[in-house]
């Protein structure tokens, strides 16, 4: 009850600081992306300043033994560069270059239930839902032997 | 350069950095949107709850955004549907199938200085960028 409480808390907090920074605005976020045009170096600063609290909270907070509210910190340990990790991140780049949302934006614009957002929206979760069954498929193949 | 915004960027950038170390602190998890995300689309799994409420609590704080700062949810005029929904595919596919986005990969794995996010983030900046220059100055 408690993990429920403070996740939605850090939420909202988290949505705050997209939408201050500027990252909900599609258009902001392209003029980042844009450095050979009118280049708005805006959300370079977003993510320096976030990065750099992060890094330094993460610091301290790994100090300790185990989070407050839960047992232990579960962080990916995973350290191998490989072609999914990387071909996915270029399909996301595609994406987010096209439109100028990445997930959590958009999910913050939500609320303002512009028709685009909302199209975004519901085919980044049929895109999500795509992989799941790609995954599934994938593996019901490999464990049955033909 | 006439649109920067650099006090706005830094002090947002704060709290998102803020929030993704509280996120750590009190549940010991990582803020990335799309991974908490797509966790919610494995349904047999305990930890649904805290991650609906870190959604129900971005799109909470979107609605107060909507009340008190409207300006952060400005669209472009140009842009068609097919756009958004070819876009919305890339972006969902995309990041399960890297295992993260700008915030799980950008924020939190570059502040963990993992080298897997770090090629990651390279990766996304760098498609990203150039399919910018090929729809502005391309196309």
């Amino acid at each position: 009850m408690k993990q429920t409480l403070a996740a939605f808390l850090l939420g909202l907090l988290f949505a705050l600081g997209l939408g201050i920074s500027g990252m909900t605005q599609p258009q902001k976020v392209i003029a980042f992306l844009d450095v050979t045009g009118d280049w708005d170096p805006s959300l370079l600063l977003v993510m320096a300043s976030a990065t750099l609290v992060y890094l330094l909270c993460y610091r301290l907070i790994t100090l300790r033994r185990a989070p407050l509210l839960a047992e232990k910190f579960s962080l990916s340990t995973a350290r191998h560069i490989d072609a999914r990790l990387i071909a996915g991140s270029v399909l996301f780049g595609v994406g987010w270059g096209l439109s100028g949302y990445c997930p959590g934006p958009a999910l913050v614009a939500l609320p303002g239930l512009a028709p685009a957002t909302l199209v975004f929206v519901a085919s980044m979760l049929a895109g999500m839902l795509l992989f799941k069954l790609g995954e599934k498929w994938h593996n019901g193949r490999a464990v049955t032997p033909r | 350069m006439e649109h920067f915004t650099p006090i706005s960027a830094i002090l947002g950038g704060l709290l998102i950095g803020l929030a993704a170390a509280g996120l750590l602190l009190f549940n010991g998890r990582i803020a990335g949107v799309s991974g908490i995300l797509g966790g919610l689309l494995d349904l047999p799994r305990g930890d649904i709850s805290w991650r609906s409420a870190f959604v129900a609590g971005l799109v909470s704080g979107g609605l107060l955004l909507l009340w008190q700062y409207p300006q952060a949810f400005v669209l472009p005029p140009d842009n068609s549907y097919v756009t958004y929904a070819v876009a919305g595919l890339l972006v969902g596919y995309g990041t399960r199938l890297g295992s993260g986005c700008t915030s799980g990969h950008g924020v939190c794995g570059i502040g963990r200085m993992s080298p897997r996010s770090l090629a990651a983030v390279t990766s996304f900046m760098t498609s990203a960028m150039l399919t910018v220059f090929v729809v502005r100055h391309v196309l």
